[in-house]
């Protein structure tokens, strides 16, 4: 791309400044070494297993707030890093046929490895001009879609759907609330709960709330090591708990918006390792992972006939997020036909119901259906 | 997700209360018979559940279920106070422990299966069990081959349970994807507020999209939109009215004509059959799809059979209508304007 990229040292943030002025020093050294044709070997050396060793230290103890940050690094690979590096054939299609082409949400053809797929992806930009027309991956109803048109494509000529999620949120401005962002991420939801085609989803940077869900309901979710998807922005998350947004470090922490912590709470079902350093450190190793474990799953998918794929599917979004005392409680709570135990004091008292109708009605059995 | 937080103003308290909106002084005890609506500017206040209950369904028709689902702090959430201790005083003051309540009812003597949102637990924010409950309402609605009425209001998403939250919209979605393939009737009422995670799943999702007069619904917070795009917002922004001149709702109800306005539309929408009532079995799509790729004389047997489907659900929805004509409880002798909500208005006020 002709694009100028950031500058490496500016865009470092601040626990990486050291490990970035060690890199500057071992590029200066190596550019002298070969002007003036001098082996620097032995004091290169060291300086890479001081670099390598900071950088040990630094990322095995990252907070959730480092790691958000992580995400919304500048050099991170982007949407349009991958569709460079591991997707070929691509042609983008785009608009939503009604309203406009959102530039935030790129759906095109794309072949990884030897799959043909429908690729959606939210798209950052790394330019300004790319960024501005982007809207810096925030998208409006149309983009939302526009998603789920191509989508719809694909499901009728039997495509597998990757999806890339990598925004902030959905946008919240006056022509996104005027034309229905609420329904439509609503919409997108519902019917990616029923696509009869494999949806794989990977969280590249930012998984910002309904705005990334609106892409993201699939059969494998999987997210980048620091990587995020939160309900809210820690920001925003400050700024209505703490009234004040500089306790985001705090609310990511709360949060448990990291990678791991979504693993360990069921909602993720693969954590990407990125190279040592952050995918902003090696685009094309972080890529090249992304496809092999998007590949694998796409050949695992279409394995699994139709009415499976679409019942563990919905099976996954039955059970999200229940513990396993809720899922217990729920059954049996159906076994009493929804009814509370009997020896519950504290009944509610708002029900209408309440001590005449309760008393009167024959406990343990069903309701008769449809009555 | 936005958070729009509760005005203690906006809820009725003390033997007179002042209209939020112009003012106006009212008995508090008459404000439930006129449907907590101010009878100078019509503002509509917040309801509770107990309210709404009255509101929607037939006297003593409710039956309130799943009770005693309980929500858990899985993050172990703190900020001012724990989201345990949280949980605790709100659940006490609101005598339920979850924001949805959810049960079955009659409307107009027609069953159904009723959920109500408690803007005052915690902002009517969604976490799991609020999604557990209304997965359950529209499982239940599937089940029983009722319609589903969602009374919303909401400012969200849960933020103490964090991305678990989130994907309530999902399990949400995912049942409503059920239901509507199954042919079942979802009407949802969007009251004051309605927004975030709640707007962008279950309550927009409805077959039949009411709202009430003056609601704030969004996806985003009026505050949230301000701060990012640093403009006015414009008059009227992100109410009903604003919403139904968008083309985002399918009508506004007032209060008093909501239970009338559901029971109506109930009477138009009449599943085809109740019999026929179950998920797109999986071995439906799978013949569908093997009809497909056979060619015509597959697909012309499969049209056969679907028209004949078809004119068996006209007859059967036919027979339903006028069993239902019949037992509506309001038809024929009153004039328009007696609602089912009036009735009842009037049934109080004798009781007083
Ligand atoms: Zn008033």
């Amino acid at each position: 791309m002709a694009a100028r990229k950031p500058d490496p040292v500016q865009s470092a943030l601040d626990f990486e400044r050291s490990i970035v002025e060690l890199e500057q020093k071992i590029g200066d050294l190596q550019e002298l070494a070969e002007h003036t044709r001098m082996d620097l070997t032995d004091e290169v050396r060291p300086l890479r297993e001081l670099r390598d060793k900071l950088l040990r230290q630094i990322y095995s103890s990252l907070t959730p707030w480092q790691k958000v940050r992580l995400a919304r690094h500048p050099l991170r690979p982007i949407t349009t890093d991958y569709v460079n590096l591991i997707f070929e054939d691509v042609i983008e299609l785009h608009g939503d046929k009604a309203f406009a082409d959102d530039k935030a949400i790129l759906t095109a053809f794309a072949r990884l490895g030897d799959e043909r797929l429908m690729l959606v992806a939210h798209r950052k930009g790394k330019t300004t001009e790319e960024r501005l027309a982007a809207n810096w991956g925030c998208a409006h109803p149309e983009g939302y879609r526009k998603a789920l048109l191509k989508m719809k494509l694909a499901e009728k000529f039997g495509l597998p759907i990757v999806t890339l999620i990598n925004t902030p949120g959905a946008y919240p401005g006056i022509g996104a609330e005027e034309r229905g962002q609420a329904s439509a991420i609503a919409r997108n939801i519902l019917e990616m709960s029923k696509l009869r085609v494999p949806v794989i989803s990977c969280v590249i940077g930012e998984g910002g709330s309904g705005g990334a869900l609106g892409i993201g309901v699939c059969d494998h979710l999987m997210i980048l090591e620091y990587a995020y998807y939160s309900v809210i922005s820690p920001e925003g998350c400050a700024a209505i708990l703490w009234k004040n947004s500089d306790r985001a470090e705090q609310a990511a922490t709360a949060l448990k918006i990291t990678s791991r912590d979504l693993e360990r709470l069921g909602l993720v079902d693969e954590v990407v390792p990125e190279p040592l350093g952050g995918a902003h450190g090696d685009h094309l190793k972080t890529a090249i992972t992304v496809r092999d474990r998007i590949l694998s799953r796409i050949k695992e998918l279409r394995k699994l006939p139709l009415a499976d794929l679409l019942s563990r599917r919905h099976e996954r979004y039955r059970r999200i997020g229940n513990g396993e005392d809720l899922v217990q409680a729920v059954l049996e709570a159906r076994a009493r036909g929804g009814r509370a135990p009997e020896e519950r004091v504290e009944a509610p008292a708002g029900s209408t119901q309440g001590a005449e109708g309760e008393g009167a009605e024959p406990r343990g059995e069903e309701r008769p259906s449809g009555a | 997700m936005a958070w729009v937080r509760f005005r203690k103003k906006d809820m009725p308290g003390g033997l007179w209360t002042n209209c939020p909106s112009c003012g106006e002084m009212m008995f508090t005890k008459d404000l439930v018979a006129h449907f907590l609506v101010c009878p100078k500017c019509s503002f509509h206040m917040t309801a509770t559940v107990d309210d709404w209950i009255k509101f929607v369904a037939d006297p003593r028709s409710f039956e309130e279920l799943y009770t005693d689902l309980k929500p858990v702090d899985r993050l172990d959430f703190k900020d001012k106070i724990s989201y345990g201790e949280k949980l605790a005083k709100t659940a006490e003051k609101a005598k339920r422990l979850e924001a949805v309540t959810i049960g079955t009812a009659r409307v107009g003597g027609r069953d159904v299966v009723l959920g109500i949102m408690d803007f005052k637990f915690l902002g009517g924010s969604m976490g799991v069990v609020v999604g557990e409950k209304v997965t359950i309402a529209v499982e239940m609605a599937l089940e029983r081959g009722v319609p589903l009425i969602m009374i919303c209001a909401s400012g969200g998403a849960r933020m103490h349970e964090g991305a678990l939250s989130l994907m309530q919209m999902a399990k949400t979605c995912a049942a409503l994807a059920r239901l509507d393939q199954a042919g079942g009737l979802y009407i949802s009422v969007l009251t004051n507020p309605t927004t975030g995670g709640v707007t962008a799943s279950f309550a927009t999702m409805a077959d039949v999209i009411l709202a009430e007069p003056g609601a704030l619904i969004g996806f985003a917070g009026p505050r949230v939109i301000q701060n990012t795009i640093k403009q006015d917002l414009p008059e009227g922004f992100q109410r009903a009215e604003f919403l139904l001149d968008r083309g985002q709702i399918d009508s506004i109800v007032t209060r008093d004509k909501l239970k009338d306005t559901l029971f109506r539309c109930m009477q138009y929408l009449r599943p085809v059959d109740p019999a026929e009532l179950q998920p797109v079995a999986a071995a439906d799509l799978e013949a569908a799809s093997s009809i497909s790729s056979n060619g015509q004389e597959g697909k012309g047997r499969k049209d056969k059979e679907s028209a004949k489907k078809a004119k068996k659900g006209e007859r059967a929805a036919r027979k339903e209508a006028e069993r239902g004509e019949k037992g509506r409880p309001d038809a024929g002798e009153q004039d328009e304007s007696d609602s089912a909500g009036e009735k009842r208005d009037k049934s109080k006020k004798k009781e007083k």
